[in-house]
């Protein structure tokens, strides 16, 4: 069977009217075979008009009309070439193991994953390897957790798999919180069969019987799918009593995540899941010891449990082969900023940050310069352009000041202010601390009173060490990995960028203008017309005067929303 | 046991010691705000982190037990800057007016504050505005100067099992309210104050009731009594520097008339009178069946607040017998005043507890008010007394012993070891003993019921008759007992205990909500020990061997469970809503 996939990238849903002009080419051209033409949630490209992808050929287009319609359904579906011009062909760098099946296979249907190579990866630990060479399997693979932490999940397994008990659980992380990132989702809406099948590995191999998807709520569609696979996953003989008829027996059942970001911390969800309020509790004992109602629990990312079919159907050794000397496979990242192509990317392991933006992402996205890579979501850093060539692993964007994290990527220009940046990170920070240990608690407001009295221009120089000084205590002092890593925009931005907050609190100037309360309006008398476009568009009647003697801006009732700035015809505002 | 270095010095402890617990036995004390003896470490101050091997994360010594071949460094430049940044934070999100606290010169916030030399804070002013919840007008519950170390909450929920503090809201906005953000007094709180004792600032701290005291002792018209509690006698001692246990009885008494009461007495001597009445109750229903077994104690009105709320079903096991605090206050204004021509509106008693609760239980029903007036019109914590002795310029340590006034003063050993776990029941046995043989057992016959466990079952025998008992004391061990009661019930099965005693706070009341501040096992057992001590000392052990007692029923009561005993002694008890709206 072949698949036409269709989606429209600017959300505008005008997916079914495309449909049937495809199938009325399509009946027109009498192509033979069998067809069938796919609406999908998501294919990983965005912004990009209406997008269609030709599989297995792979031939993807973007920005297509009606009037493309004829000559795609005659040269790619009946002759089986690609059409030129309208040709999608960034993905070349990219590597799919995550979102092997994202868009490619209809997610309610497990006939659907089966046909993929679907349960292979658990037919083989269930009935031909011994847990041990499982263990052995999943340890020569390399892979590490993707949540953020980058811990080798063979080893966490492990420690699971030790102790003796009668209870043992796997919990699957869907709790993903970082904004801007959404790669889990895209994982339980288009490939939640995959995830389930890592659960039911972990669990044979770790002795569990029992398995929880923690998803959050705000993820309807993923909730439902995941519903959907754990049903017809039961139907099939795939989960419950005697799966396979290994002898062994599991059970899954769903949490929702009722809004907290600190329940992506394992401790806090675990709290969660047991009905808790989410707080994170102090380690050890961790969770692969004493962890869901004080028994052992793997708790694995979303991200990860997708890796784990893979690994077992081609093998640990495959798996190894791709990326770098300290992290194999692949890692997903939410691609975004100042970029021409945004979207989902997966990439190997050690490709460095200058190939995701420039050869992927398509390059910078207006005339601006690139300025920095924010990585790692809100406990993450900036890294300088400096930095554009350094391999993509765990350890390597840790020793530039951020993480990898479960793999926000944003592009920065020059028309981005870093304290700016800073602050709104931080006062995300703020909003999700948990609130139960003092240094993130007290700490993240401290720190985005700095920034917002350096934003301001009501910062002195000697503000600066003391925000350092709380930045580092917050690091060092706080219980969990949250609150460790919400110092990271400040850090990361003081590391590189420390002219620009000096700029900030010394000259009163932002040079990105993102910094409102810095800037000052003005009209350059010279190029004014007097046509009072601006006079009319200011909304707090700051500019006064008329179309005779011409128009002033009086300061102290300036809001500084721009407006006039931006309806003005002749260049004659200035903003500085 | 591990080995392993600790600055250096190598230390040997039990496998699951703290790091912070492992560095205390070598001298070293690594500063701490959160962490209490009592409960188990929760990690949130974040002041007590430490190095091991020299980097990497920090661990929190509070919580990271030690182990074999760590390299631990508790102090260097770098943790007194985090640990002193950390303390800065805290202090800026905490109102600074020390001076108008009810912790000030008592505070673990402040002491740390003066430790570590603070002398201004360059962090930003971060104030809550919260508003005080002093619905209770037995505890306070001041938001505004917690620092959310979760002490209040983990001994409410895990020791006493109430749950009625939680958190609400979330980051710098968090903060500790009765459960669902209602009034605590419309809350399951039971008042028990071991959120206060527990509390390391003024965040939760007994309703003071000093300046209504005041204006009494000054008001010319006003005829004023105190009585004191078994339990205060051996911890007021700790406000002014005395060593732990130490039984200050005569002292009091003196500064208790330095202070202008006309007359002082002693709750053991009410601890007397409810041992005769909840005795003879233990009799009739063991004899004569006239009432369901196990008897359970009710002297503790924290313990009654939660029977109401969670076990209303035993409340027919529950003794009618008022609270040693009840029974003097009734008897002040009707017999005291009778017997001295007094007239009992002008009367204004005051009782001095260790205990928060009893400032709930003074008005808790109409029986309260049995002689026709609030039979106390003030309830203080020993807290509150020793700030009055303080205030009023009474040189405590000068001061020579004092008896108490007569016919609500004197008491027996049996009396004053109700402030110990177990004290009730074992003075309760001894006069049981006395009315089942006609003859006094010996006073250590009933020592099992002493010490610290959280259940204490044993059998005793009186003239062979084998009288299963329990003693339980922390509210949270409260449930395994009547659980079994319930299950034997339910089952028709043969009874587990006859006679049951619950006190709400660990340790019973030496280690009240009222108490000085900073109570651990060990002084628990110090204060418990001053009371034992005082039974030896005292000439009678038994309550019924009391002549102001014999004096009490001859005069004025006729007999225990007499028909005046019941209007003026006992009360009766109520279902009460977990949430009242």
């Amino acid at each position: 069977m072949k698949l036409i996939l269709l989606k429209d990238t600017d959300g505008k849903k005008e997916e079914a009217v495309f449909q049937e002009k495809i199938l009325a080419e399509m009946k027109k051209e009498n192509v033979q075979g069998k067809w069938q033409v796919v609406r999908v949630a998501d294919m990983g490209i965005y912004n990009k008009g209406v997008a269609v992808k030709i599989l297995p050929e792979g031939f993807t287009y973007t920005g297509l009309s009606l009037d493309d319609i004829p000559a795609l359904v005659r040269t790619s579906i009946k002759e089986g070439r690609e059409l030129g011009e309208k040709s999608y062909g960034l993905k070349d760098k990219q590597v799919k193991i995550v979102l092997r099946n994202c868009g490619r296979i209809d997610p309610e249907n497990i006939e659907s994953y089966l046909e993929s190579g679907g349960y292979q990866g658990l037919k083989k630990v269930l009935l031909e390897l011994k847990p041990e060479q499982a263990i052995e399997e999943l340890k020569e693979s390399g892979l590490r957790g993707r949540g953020g932490g980058g811990f080798p999940v063979w080893m966490k397994w492990q420690f699971a798999r030790k102790p003796e008990s009668a209870e043992k659980f796997i919990i699957c992380n869907g709790d993903e919180g970082d904004p801007g990132a959404y790669m889990d989702r895209s994982v339980l809406e288009g490939d939640p069969h995959s995830v389930l099948e890592g659960m039911l590995t972990a669990g044979y191999l770790v002795g569990a019987n029992k398995g929880y998807f923690y998803i959050r709520a705000e993820y309807p569609l993923a909730i439902t799918r995941v519903q959907n696979a754990v049903e017809q996953a039961r139907a099939y003989g795939l989960l419950g009593e005697n799966i396979l008829g290994s002898g062994f027996s599991f059970e899954v059942d769903i949490r929702l995540g009722a809004g907290a970001f600190v329940c992506g911390e394992e401790t806090a969800l675990i709290a969660s899941v047991e009905g808790k309020r989410g707080y994170p509790s102090p380690r050890p004992p961790y969770p692969s010891v004493k962890g869901l109602w004080g028994k052992p629990t793997v708790i694995n990312n979303v991200e990860t449990l997708a890796n784990i079919p893979v690994v077992f159907s081609r093998g640990g050794k495959w798996f190894s082969s791709i990326g770098s000397p300290t992290a194999k496979g692949t890692k997903v990242f939410a691609l975004t900023g100042k970029i021409k192509n945004s979207g989902l990317v997966e990439v190997p392991m050690g490709i460095t940050l200058r190939e995701i933006i420039y050869d992927i992402g398509g390059g910078m996205l207006n005339s601006y310069d690139i300025k920095a890579v924010q990585t790692g979501g809100p406990s993450g850093g900036v890294i300088s352009r400096e930095y554009l060539d350094t391999p993509v692993d765990y350890e390597n964007l840790q020793k530039l000041g951020s993480i990898m994290g479960s793999g926000g990527m944003i592009v920065i220009d020059e028309s981005d202010c870093m304290v700016d940046l800073a602050k709104f990170y931080m006062n995300f920070c703020v909003d999700e601390s948990c609130g139960k240990c003092a240094p993130c608690r007290i700490g993240t407001t401290q720190m985005l009173e700095y920034l917002d009295s350096v934003s301001k221009g009501k910062a002195r120089e000697d503000d600066l060490p003391r925000l350092k000084k709380v930045a580092m205590a917050v690091k060092k002092a706080s219980l969990c990995g949250l609150g460790q890593t919400s110092p990271n925009p400040v850090l990361s931005t003081l590391r590189y960028f420390e002219e620009e907050y000096l700029e900030h609190i010394r000259e009163g100037k932002c040079r990105a203008g993102k910094c409102k309360d810095l800037l000052q309006y003005s009209i350059l008398q010279d190029q004014c017309r007097k046509c009072g476009l601006c006079y009319r568009n200011c909304p707090v009647n700051a500019i006064t005067g008329n179309n005779k003697q011409g128009y002033i801006i009086e300061r102290e009732k300036c809001i500084k929303c721009g407006n006039c700035f931006d309806v003005c015809k002749f260049e004659a505002i200035s903003r500085g | 046991m591990i080995t392993a270095n600790i600055n250096g010095i190598p230390v040997h402890v039990r496998k699951g010691t703290s790091i912070l617990e492992a560095a205390r036995k070598i001298n070293i004390n690594i500063p701490a705000l959160c962490k209490h003896p009592d409960l188990d470490a929760t990690a949130a101050c974040g002041i007590c982190v430490v190095k091991n091997n020299g980097g990497g994360k920090l661990l929190r010594s509070c919580c990271t037990p030690l182990e074999a071949g760590m390299n631990i460094v508790t102090h260097d430049d770098e943790l007194q800057e985090i640990r002193k940044t950390v303390l800065e934070l805290i202090l800026s999100n905490h109102p600074e007016d020390c001076l108008q606290c009810a912790r000030n010169n008592n505070c673990e916030l402040q002491k740390m504050a003066a430790d570590f030399g603070i002398r201004s804070n360059p962090l930003h002013r971060i104030n809550k505005g919260i508003a005080p919840d002093i619905s209770t007008k037995s505890i306070n519950l001041v938001p505004d100067k917690c620092i959310l170390c979760g002490r209040c909450i983990n001994v409410c929920q895990n020791i006493q099992n109430v749950w009625a503090l939680s958190f609400l809201e979330r980051g710098i906005k968090t903060r500790i309210s009765a459960a669902g953000d209602i009034n605590l007094a419309d809350s399951p709180c039971i008042k028990c104050g071991q959120c206060s004792a527990h509390c390391p600032t003024g965040a939760i701290a007994e309703y003071d009731e000093t300046s209504r005291t005041w204006k009494a002792l000054y008001d010319t018209e006003k005829y004023c009594v105190v009585q004191i509690a078994p339990a205060v006698r051996v911890a007021i001692g700790e406000a002014f520097g005395y060593p732990e246990g130490e039984n200050l009885t005569g002292k009091l008494y003196a500064a208790l008339r330095k202070l202008g009461f006309k007359a002082v007495f002693d709750t053991s001597f009410g601890a007397d009178l409810t041992v005769m009445e909840e005795a003879t109750e233990f009799a009739q229903r063991f004899v004569n069946k006239t009432g369901p077994l196990p008897l359970i104690t009710s002297c503790c009105p924290s313990w009654v607040d939660f029977m109401e709320k969670y076990y209303s079903d035993m409340i027919e096991h529950f003794s009618t017998a008022k609270s040693p605090q009840s029974m003097v206050g009734v008897l002040s204004k009707t017999y005291y005043a009778q017997e001295n021509k007094i007239d009992p509106a002008k009367m204004f008693m005051v009782s001095v507890m260790p205990c928060t609760a009893k400032k709930y239980e003074i008005t808790r029903s109409e029986d309260m008010f049995a002689s026709g007036y609030q039979d106390i019109d003030v309830s203080l914590t020993t807290r509150e007394l020793a700030r009055m002795i303080k205030q009023a310029g009474i040189n405590f340590e000068g001061l020579p012993a004092e008896e108490p006034d007569h016919i609500l003063g004197d008491y027996t050993g049996a009396g004053v070891i109700f402030g110990a776990t177990g004290g009730v029941m074992e003075a309760a046995l001894r006069t049981a003993h006395f009315f089942v043989t006609g003859e006094n057992a010996g006073i250590m016959d009933f020592e099992s019921v002493r010490g610290l466990k959280g259940v204490k079952e044993t059998t005793v025998d009186i003239a062979g008759n084998k009288i299963k008992v329990a003693i339980a004391h922390g509210i949270g061990n409260v449930e395994y007992v009547l659980n079994k009661i319930q299950q034997a019930r339910d089952e028709k099965k043969e009874l587990p205990y006859h006679f049951v005693e619950v006190m709400a706070c660990p340790g019973g009341c030496v280690g009240g909500g009222g108490q000085p501040y900073g109570v651990t096992d060990r002084l628990r057992v110090s204060r418990a020990k001053g009371l034992y001590l005082d039974d030896i000392k005292q000439d009678y052990h038994y309550a019924h061997e009391n002549p102001y007692i014999k004096k009490v029923y001859d005069d004025f009561l006729g007999k225990p469970l007499s028909e005046k005993s019941h209007k003026l002694l006992h009360t009766v008890y109520t279902p009460r809503p977990l949430y009242r709206r």
